[in-house]
């Protein structure tokens, strides 16, 4: 089972774990980093419930292989709220407009979400629409979700109005 | 959903690369973005023995202009795409078609001649490269680089004309100067799934009558192809509506679209006509 020791940090944390080359970086983070905060849905791409953050990149962690994140800095849901539990301002938009049910694409919003939110350019509503249409959400309808990103740009300062059409 | 077991490789340059893909022949794979490469290791569709990841490679992400022709090496990414990488109608083409490239997050690793390596038939890119003429150039073990036509490159789904142990190392368009006008146009029934119909066109303009014209389509099932017969029927004209009727005609009375569960060919032929009038809108035809 050739087994790989690969090295690379989450949420500041350096990680030392021994995976096969076949163990997606999904199945790394819950199963050698007990980090079950990032969900898998589809394990095909198709959902983004997996995304994290590798190297300031959002991306689906169904689709890269654990040994390929040697050297990486990786950000998880698990990194957003304070040591003591207080929910950062993006994570208490989606608790004060409903941006979840059953939470399970959560994580996967949170992440897309929060890199959405650090880039340099202010967000507008179409690119809001247009970055958030990447992940599926089943219980939704997706007009929440839409709600606590735009409430917490406007908190952030991150919002721009689009221009009248 | 597990990708069956396999031996991996990062190696930090080409020769290695090539050498690795050499010995492992039928049983190698490249691993470049990984997003269509690992769903269909999760699927089963594929079980590589070996797996040769190019990520690490240095100087391979290239993206420039240099004597007429935009290379494309084998680690630019899509997104790289996403605000113009050359002046004039090339780099605004190329903008307007990454948008509609599956997601932000999947543009961000995938790359452009994975793209063009994997010939998925509703791969933007590939009809892209068709319909302005693009070269491809591989490197193996032991030989010289061989250069590929796009039109002799897309053989099937999912098929090319790749030799085993060969890697594609940059994709060459063409940079189009302002005599040129280009557009591009698809269906898809959600946004960032693959297409059911596309078309992009290029036209170049000379002293207000169309001079030259390529048009290709893709997302019709098997590879994607050019529209001969509509880019034939624009030479010569005046752009106009009429003009670009005519051309939307013969795209869709000449193409040969699949049935699918995802649409039946009619409604394919139909989306043909639609897209290849919206391109060519685009391009000022209209
Ligand atoms: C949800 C989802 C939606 C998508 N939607 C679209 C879409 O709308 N349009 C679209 O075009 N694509 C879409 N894709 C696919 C995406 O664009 C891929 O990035 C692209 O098809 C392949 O590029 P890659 O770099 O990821 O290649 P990989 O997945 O790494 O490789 C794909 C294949 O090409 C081979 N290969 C890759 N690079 C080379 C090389 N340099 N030399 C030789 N062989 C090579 C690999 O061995 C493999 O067989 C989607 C993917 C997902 C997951
Ligand atoms: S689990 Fe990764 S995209 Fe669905
Ligand atoms: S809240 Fe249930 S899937 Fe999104």
């Amino acid at each position: 089972m050739n087994k790989r020791e690969v090295v690379f940090t989450v949420n500041g944390e350096t990680r030392r774990v021994l995976v096969e080359p076949r163990r997606t970086l999904a199945d790394t983070l819950r199963e050698e980093c007990g980090l079950t905060g990032t969900h898998l849905g589809c394990e095909h791409g198709v959902c983004g419930a997996c995304t994290v953050l590798v190297d300031g990149q959002p991306t689906r962690s169904c689709l890269m292989f654990g040994v390929q994140a040697e050297g990486a800095s990786i950000r998880t849901v698990e990194g957003l709220a304070a040591p003591d539990g207080t929910l950062n301002p993006l994570q208490r938009a989606f608790w004060e407009n409903h941006g979840l049910q059953c939470g399970y694409c959560t994580p996967g919003f949170l992440m897309l979400a929060t890199w959405l939110l650090e880039r340099p350019t202010p967000l507008d509503e179409e690119e809001l629409r247009h970055v958030l249409s990447s992940n599926l959400c089943r219980c939704t309808g997706y007009q929440n979700i839409l709600a606590a990103v735009r409430a917490a740009a406007r908190e952030l300062d991150r919002w721009t109005e689009s221009a009248p059409a | 959903m597990k990708p069956a077991a396999f031996d991996y490789f990062a190696p930090r340059n080409l020769d290695e690369a090539v050498a690795l893909l050499a010995k492992h022949g039928e049983d190698g794979r490249v691993l470049a973005g990984g997003q269509s490469l690992v769903p269909t290791m999760a699927f089963r569709m594929a079980r590589p023995a070996v797996l040769v990841d190019i990520n690490r490679i240095e100087g391979l992400g290239h993206l420039s202009a240099q004597e007429g022709q935009l290379r494309i090496g084998a680690l630019a990414r899509h997104a790289h795409f996403e605000s113009a990488v050359t002046p004039g109608p090339l780099g605004a083409l190329l903008a307007r078609v990454v948008r509609h490239i599956a997601h932000p997050p999947i543009r961000m690793r995938g790359t452009f001649c994975g793209s063009l390596a994997h010939a998925d038939p509703a791969s933007e890119w590939c009809a892209t490269t068709l319909a302005l003429g693009g070269t491809l150039v591989l490197r193996s073990a032991g030989a010289d680089t061989r250069e590929v036509a796009a039109r002799d490159w897309f053989q099937g789904v999912f098929t090319t004309a790749i030799r085993p142990g060969e890697m594609l190392v940059e994709v060459r368009l063409p940079v189009l100067g302002p005599e040129w006008s280009c557009g591009f146009a698809e269906f898809s029934r959600r946004a960032g799934d693959f297409a059911l119909a596309m078309a992009v066109c290029a036209l170049r303009l000379d002293r207000g009558l169309i001079r030259e014209a390529s048009i290709a389509l893709g997302g019709l099932g098997g590879r994607p192809v050019l529209a001969l017969e509509a880019a034939a029927t624009l030479l010569g004209q005046v752009p106009s509506a009429e003009a670009a009727s005519a051309a939307a005609e013969a795209a869709a009375a000449h193409c040969d679209p699949h049935s699918d569960v995802h649409a039946p060919a009619e409604y394919r032929r139909d989306l043909v006509r639609a897209m290849a009038r919206r391109a060519l809108a685009q391009a000022g035809v209209a």
